[in-house]
């Protein structure tokens, strides 16, 4: 084999062999980590963390933290999931060449991947301050701030899916339902916002796994409460904000907890993604 | 007026019924799209209670001109259209035609099946709603009389409730065609609508086309000559957005006057 | 037969005609306020961040942006400590994560038979799923003490020992600190990088790989020399998407950071960045120490903002080109 090939091979089965040793990289730390949650969390998962608040301190458990995620999770996709999904239809709908529609979607994207600190700045100066001054002075952290909070993280996610959805659906079915006389707005939401239901509910579902696993946002929205708390205008506890606090505690024990709440908020969310995947693969196979 | 409307009734003509009266005048029209002069000129007769079959090589402008029967093509941007279709005697691209009222009078059945993702018997309801208030009883004599219409009846009577995405092509594009004679109207526009099905599927729909001229003025586009000759009384033939020839489908199919038709027909080009 | 005269209409139709098109007015512009909302997300962020930091911002610009002296209690508050370690930090994290990604998309897109590819391309993106708190404990309980014990003090005995840039990987094995933050980075935005590479490669005409092959071209040849040059300004785009997390990363580095404002010539010591800044110290924080906290948001949004401006930009040029 003359020289020349000699070399080319090579280089290429060096590449090649470098490629695969790339992504035994990215699966061996996908791995580690999966298998340091799991390990640590379910060694240290038990009744009281269901069952005890936070306010026991090393004795207690999640308890108060686990209802604040659930109903602030929960009030911040009531936020944003209409939010979103009218903003995405208007995209898809009424502006898929438009000027105003590429620059709204241009923007969306880059919200899609803003730091979630800096929106959780912004509601704390657009919330947190002004209930501050409405009550007095008393600095007023609220579940519903962190809820906006979570919410800002959700709605570029839910903007997304839904425009990208929509315009999936066949500009035929649009064409069908107009020559039958149905007006635009009976058009979008009867007939293609059912037909492209799953893909807009995989879209919500995206981003409560996207923003149930913030820390950030919610450190001077909701706050943190070792106590039960229900009221939207409560300082709220919630499991990132939970572990965040017990991770930066000398005590080992608090640390314990800390992995049980890690194992819990990295199963839901990590079983929400693999479920949208599958819904989005069911969907992709009725289609064709 | 300029030009003459071709008319398909030919002197030669020995049909047996008396000369049919137009439905559709199409005087002097003229698409523009984004800067395309897709359609020129085009002036025609659409008889009543007939098949009219529009034919031409791709991108000679027979579906645009066919989205212009009920200005299907206004949802679009940068598309114009301009002359006159009279219906009825009205210029339906007069911006003051009442759209709800064109689209009840003139259906559109489309090349692929496109059911609503609703149940059966709200595919066929749905389009009725929104021009007419009916009981539950009328409304369920309305269904069943568009299915009957449609040759669906039988195949989907037990099964109403349940969802259009289930059943087969052919089946899917008869709903289609119930949904749109459910609201009664005068003419009927079929957009290659067999296309998308099997021969078995096809012959139906043809047999139903057959069916349906008596009750509607049919006008269908198909880039399959053996179906124009099948299923149709009148034949137009476009080419680069020109009407070349119009006139009785059998003359059309076998003595067309026009050098460019008889080429396409014989299949040296298109 | 009068043509262009119109006929009245039954009354009822066009009653409901006009009742249509008001309604479609009507929810068009609800859609529209629901749109504008995004464009107004962010630029609330920025208009309140300025808002928030304006007394550090515009009283104290110079001190801010040029000094390195961080203390509250002398209410000092110069900022490049943590711009300092926000850049570094994201620079370490590009440059191991990008060979990674490239390599990671190369095999899936060139390398692996079709039934690997799905599921290692799934377990790639569930990197991407993990809450970044996660990768913040892995970080601190599990990577610092593997760093401090296993990696360390190698780079200090070898990579340390050479001139000039022996003074990156100078000091004690800690564990903690900005080499330490920029890997856990790095692994965070692999899968971000990875996915859009891997997107961009199959966007590449199957015609044209086929004549390169034809010439005969090896794989590596063909990715090397057909597949990136046609698809680079995309990849490009998504690294700089990379670069956009890296750098607003907050929960990730906080804990491996080490909190310290000094500026350090070693990648092993301990440092600060502007999230886990403002993370640390805000809710501890009043007056001008608040205000340079929101200040140092403001700055992080902008240059986010920039970057990200930039990744979208170059993916949309590649869009633009496959949708001609």
């Amino acid at each position: 084999m003359a020289a020349i090939y000699r070399r080319r091979y090579a280089t290429n089965f060096i590449a090649l062999t470098l490629s695969g040793i790339a992504t035994l990289i990215g699966l061996t730390f996908l791995a580690w980590i999966l298998w340091i949650t799991l390990s640590r969390g379910f060694s240290a998962i038990g009744v009281p963390l269901f069952t005890k608040i936070t306010a026991y301190a090393d004795q207690g458990g999640l308890a108060n933290a686990i209802v604040g995620s659930l109903l602030m999770d929960l009030l911040a996709i009531l936020i944003c999931a209409p939010v979103g999904v009218l903003a995405g239809t208007y995209l898809a709908e009424y502006a898929r060449k438009t000027r105003l529609g590429s620059m709204i979607r241009f923007l969306n994207d880059i919200l899609l991947s803003a730091p979630s600190i800096v929106l959780g700045l912004f509601v704390y100066v657009i919330v947190v301050l002004p209930m501050t001054s409405l009550s007095g002075g008393s600095v007023s952290f609220s579940a519903l701030a962190g809820s906006i909070a979570l919410a800002l993280i959700g709605l570029p996610v839910i903007v997304r899916t839904t425009d990208e959805m929509l315009q999936l659906v066949p500009g035929t079915l649009r064409e069908a339902a107009l020559s039958l006389g149905i007006p635009q707005w009976k058009l979008t939401v009867q007939v293609l916002m059912r037909a492209s239901g799953s893909g807009i509910a995989t879209g919500v579902l995206l981003a409560l796994a996207r923003l149930a696993g913030e820390t950030a946002p919610l450190l001077f929205t909701a706050f943190g409460n070792n106590y039960m708390a229900y009221g939207p205008l409560d300082k709220m506890a919630s499991l990132p904000v939970a572990i965040y606090q017990y991770t930066n505690d000398p005590n080992p024990a608090m640390h314990a907890i800390a992995w049980a709440g890690a194992l819990l908020i990295t199963l839901f969310v990590l079983a929400l993604s693999l479920l949208t995947r599958l819904f989005f693969a069911r969907k992709k196979v009725n289609h064709d | 007026m300029t030009s003459f409307a071709a008319t398909p009734t030919t002197t030669a003509d020995a049909q047996t019924t008396t000369a049919s009266r137009t439905r559709i005048q199409v005087r002097g029209l003229d698409f523009h799209y984004n800067g395309f002069h897709a359609l020129k000129q085009i002036s025609m007769d659409i008889p009543e209670r007939k098949v009219t079959a529009i034919i031409g090589p791709s991108g000679c402008g027979k579906s645009t001109l066919l989205r212009v029967f009920n200005r299907i093509y206004a949802i679009y941007p940068g598309l114009t259209a301009s002359g006159e279709v009279l219906l009825d005697g009205e210029n339906i691209l007069d911006p003051r035609y009442s759209m709800n009222r064109l689209r009840s009078k003139v259906g559109m059945v489309f090349q692929k099946p496109v059911p609503f993702p609703m149940t059966i018997y709200e595919n066929i309801a749905y389009g009725i709603r929104h021009h007419e208030k009916l009981k539950r009883k009328a409304m369920d004599e309305r269904v069943e009389e568009a299915l009957r219409s449609a040759a669906l009846w039988d195949e989907v009577k037990d099964k109403l409730k349940q969802s259009a995405l289930g059943l087969s092509g052919g089946q899917q594009q008869r709903l289609c065609i119930a949904r749109g004679i459910a609201l009664k109207p005068e003419v009927l526009l079929l957009d290659e609508p067999t296309s998308a099905l099997d021969p078995i599927a096809t012959g139906r729909i043809e047999q139903l086309i057959e069916e349906l001229k008596k009750t509607f003025t049919i006008v269908i586009v198909t880039h399959n000559m053996q179906q124009a000759a099948r299923v149709s009384d009148h034949t137009a033939f476009m080419y680069m957005g020109e009407l070349i020839e119009f006139g009785n489908t059998e003359k059309i199919f076998t003595k067309p006057d026009k050098k460019q038709t008889e080429d396409y027909i014989t299949g040296r080009f298109g | 037969m009068n043509a262009t005269s119109l006929p009245a209409e039954p009354r009822d139709s066009d009653q409901r005609a006009l009742r249509d098109a008001r309604n479609d007015r009507l929810f068009r512009l609800i859609l529209k306020c629901c749109a504008l909302l995004v464009l107004l997300t962010l630029l609330g962020a920025a208009a309140s961040t300025l808002w928030g930091g304006r007394e550090v911002l515009f009283g104290h610009t110079w001190e801010f942006l040029t000094t390195s002296d961080w203390n509250p209690v002398e209410n000092k508050y110069g900022a490049l400590g943590p711009i300092f370690g926000t850049l570094v930090t994201s620079i370490i994290a590009i440059v191991i994560a990008v060979p990674v990604s490239f390599g990671i998309a190369l095999f899936l897109s060139e390398i692996a038979p079709s039934w690997l590819r799905t599921p290692v391309a799934t377990a790639i993106e569930l990197l991407a799923a993990i809450p970044s708190i996660i990768y913040g404990m892995w970080g601190l309980f599990v990577f610092v003490p593997f760093m401090a014990d296993h990696v360390e003090p190698k780079l200090s005995d070898t990579l340390g020992q050479l001139p000039i840039i022996g003074a990156l990987f100078d000091g004690p094995p800690l564990g903690l600190g900005i080499l330490t933050a920029g890997i856990v980075l790095a692994v965070m935005i692999i899968p971000f990088i990875s996915s859009v590479m891997r997107e961009v490669f199959q966007t590449v005409p199957t015609r044209l790989k086929e004549s390169a092959y034809a010439l005969g071209s090896t794989k590596w040849e063909v990715v090397w020399d057909i597949m990136l040059p046609y698809t680079r300004s995309a990849v490009i785009g998504g690294i700089f998407l990379g670069l956009g997390r890296a750098l607003g990363e907050t929960m990730a580095v906080t804990f491996v950071l080490g909190n310290s404002y000094d500026i350090q010539a070693s990648l092993l010591m301990p440092g600060t960045s502007i999230s886990s800044s403002i993370a640390n110290e805000f809710n501890e924080a009043v007056g001008t120490h608040r205000s340079a906290l929101i200040a140092l948001g403001f700055l992080l949004f902008v240059v986010t903002f920039i970057v990200l401006m930039i990744a979208r930009l170059m993916l949309r040029r590649l869009s633009r080109r496959e949708g001609n």
